[in-house]
């Protein structure tokens, strides 16, 4: 029987379509209390006072907590954020303080009823505004900011907050092989999760020490590990649970309500609170995606093959660094993009701003890195007049060749890029050299394409694990650490245990919720990484169980283990499968005829930890930042009305090498999804900011989405390159769909319009304003 | 124009069963429904009318239940998600993998369900006019395009 490979239902299926999936704030218990954060409404003023006299005096509240009531700061990274302001704001929707009520109305109101005086302070309204000689400054001392997870490099009196580097080869020799070169600004939005779901969390301070938490976080275990720094408790005390999860993209996996609802909690003397984002507080308050500046200089010899590429990437981290030196580096390590080059110099430096604070966004910063590379190779090719899927094809990086970062690559690690890029050839009909083409009138049709690369720039040490128990039956229960966000993580590591055991995956019971007290941790739920860390832990925790199932049986059947097999629930002789004894009669231990019994009950145990990854070397990068790579090649076809500027997207296209594909109708649905949210990305979303840093698109009908009808035909297509240590092969693709889209979109624009497309969102408006110079 | 003048116990037909409630006068038909009535299948995205996760049937049209306030849906046929059972629609919902994390199915759900009962006929233009009301930020929308055309079509051929 195979279940890998199939396009097996989501277990969870049947729920999520009565309306009886429950996520965290449908479980409601009577008796909660409400808390309320005030929000600055200024990008960087000086808190003044904060009055909280009236407020205090009105009906139902309970406590009412600022910045004075907190002494520590938080960070992943480096801890430079105050869960409350303390002193002075620094983005627009940062807490100022908080109301505990016991009605969400009252503890509106008194939030309504608290006033702050503020002292406005110049702004830094973009990562290259806050380099400028005069630029206010966001931290005034960064250099003395406790670093939790080194490496990260603040610079006190700048608004430096990280600079990764990448030295590789030689520049001068890099440039005297290039006859052509290119060189383009390009500058990025933040963007914004928009998950469906808002952030929130509940938090009761049992009298037993115990901390329970429920929250809408990808990070369970980290928000365990947190907790207990942050307040002195033993991790064994802080219980953190998580159910199904509407959507997170990376957003999720930040660790900010939990705290500020820990502290509300203990304001109450542990009294179960909780913590809301409104929709305006989630796009206000809560970390974005980062924006991105950058300077890219590329060389290449009269035949197009890359010789120097020459980087700088300033990133928007915002008002506060969260894990954005770990994206910095990140973008450092694939700062080529897909393309061997032998020499690299690249500088990405994380700037503070006063705006949002930034943190992983489905990609962990590489959609806007692939968008400049992407860019810049459209620019190359047209300066050579090469066809731009060819330019890709004869630089794409190759096993042999070496990554930024100076890892050697292998067929394993890397998969095939030119695989990818000759299928979607083939899916696209593509015609080289083809200009755009005349519809009628004043339409214009043109594609653009773009590749990707991405490894998950995680850590040295990260775990997972799986843990299998047996219902009498002879059925499986399946506990991993590995949140349910929409990806089909649970689905897919069922999917994984039933192929081991060669079993139907309606055998196969899984728990869609996550609690760090009895599931074995992974990690976090990021980074693409759970089909391969939770699929090793489950294939690992599988080959235990049917260890132990065939030690028992052996001794039943009188045979040597090694002479068993396991399928369809029973252990039997593999040269004579009639003699055989089934699940049900031993998984609970086996009982003898006469009533004796041996073997208790089986469990099988499995962990994974990450091997063989390196620290970037602060100088020169060099290091090994991920266990694997995934590669893929996309496509956008846009019809474009010259006469508005309004376009149509008419297809996109993604070539993946996933390795094996375990679920084929769920991966592709990642990859659409992924696409559709690249393609809101190109075409209308920013997380936009007035001069005075207020923020603009603090709602969805400002903050827009795609909606129904403005998805393109999607083409989908998948190359299938084992990874040899990874489950049945399977390459990460979860955030894959995302990345080259934007750059294939603006590329094809660029094309059809016969302009330089450098910024987003590309609407109508800043095309016209790119033809014509604004002037009508 | 409705006037409310005392908050007071008020009925609600929500699938078909008379639930009392005493709202306050500002409750939304969302928050009595997931607060009072414990049917959280309906799901706050925006509380603003920009998403359609509260979507819920009031006499036979989507309505967001986020704008519609309590007071104003006693007397009238509400039906909400819980109230969809084994129905075609949900069926190809799971068959074309129309939805993610879920969050936004519920909404999806009672808006494709309403077009249905108006709209036997619908064509994919008909189906995406009346889909533009939600969003979903998980999938590529055609598959949620897919399961409703899906629906329709084994509905018209029964
Ligand atoms: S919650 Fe009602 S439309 Fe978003
Ligand atoms: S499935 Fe997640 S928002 Fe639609």
């Amino acid at each position: 029987m195979s279940t890998v490979g199939e396009s097996v239902r989501r277990k969870e299926a049947p729920n999520k379509v009565t309306g009886r999936a429950k996520y965290n704030m449908d479980m409601q218990s009577p008796g909660t209390l409400f808390a309320e954060l005030v929000t600055s409404p200024h990008a960087h003023a000086r808190i003044r006072k904060i009055d909280t006299q009236n407020a205090s005096k009105m009906g139902g509240v309970k406590a009412i907590l600022t910045g004075d009531d907190v002494a520590f700061l938080c960070g992943e990274v480096l801890e430079d954020r105050p869960p409350l302001a303390k002193g002075k704001v620094r983005y627009f929707g940062e807490p100022v303080a908080m109301v505990v009520a016991t009605s969400e109305a009252d503890a509106i109101l008194a939030s309504l009823a608290i006033e702050v005086d503020y002292e406005m302070l110049g702004v830094v309204n973009s990562p290259l505004g806050g380099l400028e000689k005069n630029a206010p400054l966001v931290h005034e001392r960064a250099g003395d900011y406790v670093k939790a997870k080194p490496p990260v490099s603040p610079e006190s009196g700048t608004n430096i907050a990280d600079l990764a580097k990448i030295r590789k080869g030689d520049m001068a020799q890099g440039w005297k092989s290039a006859s052509v070169t290119v060189e383009a600004r390009f500058s990025l939005p933040p963007i914004d999760h928009a998950a469906m779901e808002t952030r929130s969390a509940k938090v009761e301070i049992l009298h037993d020490g115990r901390v329970l938490v429920q929250s809408t976080t990808q990070a369970p275990f980290e928000v365990q590990k947190l907790l207990s720094k942050y307040f002195g408790i033993k991790q064994g005390k802080v219980v953190v649970e998580t159910p199904l999860v509407g959507g997170a993209f990376g957003g999720k996996a930040t660790v900010q309500l939990e705290v500020l609802a820990y502290l509300a909690s203990k304001a109450v003397d542990g009294r179960l609170v909780q913590l809301v984002n409104s929709r305006e507080q989630d796009l206000a308050t809560s970390p974005v995606g980062t924006g991105l500046q950058a300077l890219i200089k590329l060389g290449a010899d009269e035949k197009g093959r890359l010789s120097a590429a020459e980087l700088t990437f300033w990133m928007d981290a915002g008002a506060y660094t969260d894990s954005s030196p770990r994206m910095a580096r990140a973008i450092a390590a694939e700062c080529t993009g897909p393309y061997r080059v032998d020499n690299v110099s690249c500088d990405t430096y994380c700037v503070y701003t006063n705006h949002t604070y930034a943190t992983a966004y489905r990609g962990f910063a590489h959609m806007p890195m692939t968008f400049c590379i992407e860019r810049a190779m459209d620019k190359l090719a047209k300066q050579l007049h090469m066809d731009p899927l060819q330019i890709r094809q004869l630089n794409a990086i190759q096993p042999g060749d070496t990554t930024p970062t100076q890892v050697t690559l292998n067929l394993s690690r890397l998969g095939d890029l030119r695989a990818c890029i000759e299928r979607m050839e083939t899916l696209l009909g593509w015609e080289p050299g083809k200009a755009p083409t005349h519809i009628s009138g004043d339409l214009v049709r043109a594609i653009g394409v773009s590749c990707f690369w991405k490894t998950s720039s995680s850590p040295q040490n990260a775990i997972s694990g799986a843990i299998i128990t047996f219902n009498q039956e002879g059925s499986m229960n399946l506990a991993t650490g590995a949140v349910e966000f929409g990806a089909g993580t649970k689905t897919t590591s069922a999917q994984i245990l039933a192929e081991r055991m060669d079993m139907s995956i309606d055998d196969v019971y899984i728990h869609s919720h996550v609690s760090t007290k009895v599931d074995p941790e992974h990690w976090k739920t990021v980074a693409s990484l759970s089909t391969f860390m939770v699929g090793r832990a489950v294939l690992d925790a599988a080959d235990d169980a049917i260890r132990q199932l065939k030690t028992l049986a052996a001794v039943i059947l009188r045979c040597s283990p090694k002479d068993l097999a396991v399928s369809q629930g029973r252990v039997y002789i593999k040269d004579d499968p009639t003699m055989n004894v089934a699940f049900k009669d031993i998984v609970h231990g086996y009982q003898y005829p006469e009533g004796n019994s041996i073997g208790g009950q089986i469990m099988g145990r499995g962990t994974y930890i990450v091997r063989h990854l390196s620290p970037l070397n602060p100088e020169d990068g060099e290091g090994r930042p991920g266990p694997s790579w995934t590669v893929g090649c996309q496509a956008v076809e846009v019809e474009l009305n010259q006469r508005d500027w309004t376009y149509r997207i008419l297809r996109a296209a993604t070539v993946i090498d996933a390795g094996r594909v375990i679920n084929p109708k769920g991966a592709r649905g990642m990859v659409m999804g992924g696409m559709c949210q690249g393609l809101g990305y190109a075409s209308r979303e920013a997380v936009r900011h007035d001069a005075e840093g207020h923020l603009l698109t603090n709602q969805l009908r400002t903050y827009k989405l795609m909606r129904v009808g403005e998805q393109p035909k999607y083409l989908v297509d998948f190359v299938e390159t084992a990874q040899i240590d990874a489950p049945y092969g399977a390459r990460a693709v979860g955030e894959h769909g995302v990345l080259g889209i934007p750059s294939a979109l603006a590329n094809a624009l660029s094309a059809a319009a016969g302009i330089e497309i450098d910024q987003l969102p590309a609407t109508p408006e800043m095309l016209w304003t790119l033809k014509t110079g604004g002037i009508l | 124009m409705l006037s409310y003048p005392e908050p007071g116990p008020l009925t609600l037909n929500v699938n078909g069963d008379m639930l009392s409630l005493t709202p306050r006068p500002a409750d939304t038909l969302l928050y009595s429904l997931r607060q009072e009535l414990g049917l959280t299948g309906a799901k706050p995205g925006c509380e603003n009318g920009d998403c359609g996760a509260c979507t819920v049937m009031v006499d036979g049209l989507p309505i967001k239940s986020c704008l519609m306030l309590t007071a104003e849906a006693e007397g009238r046929e509400i039906r909400t998600v819980e109230g969809l059972n084994n129905t075609v629609l949900q069926d190809a919902f799971m068959d074309a993998w129309a939805f993610q994390c879920g969050y936004c199915t519920s909404g999806f759900l009672m808006t494709a369900h309403a077009l249905m009962e108006r709209e036997p006929e619908a064509d994919e233009a008909t189906i995406v006019e009346w889909l533009r009301s939600n969003l979903c930020r998980c999938t590529g929308y055609e598959e949620i395009v897919q399961a409703v055309k899906a629906a329709l079509e084994q509905t018209q051929r029964s």
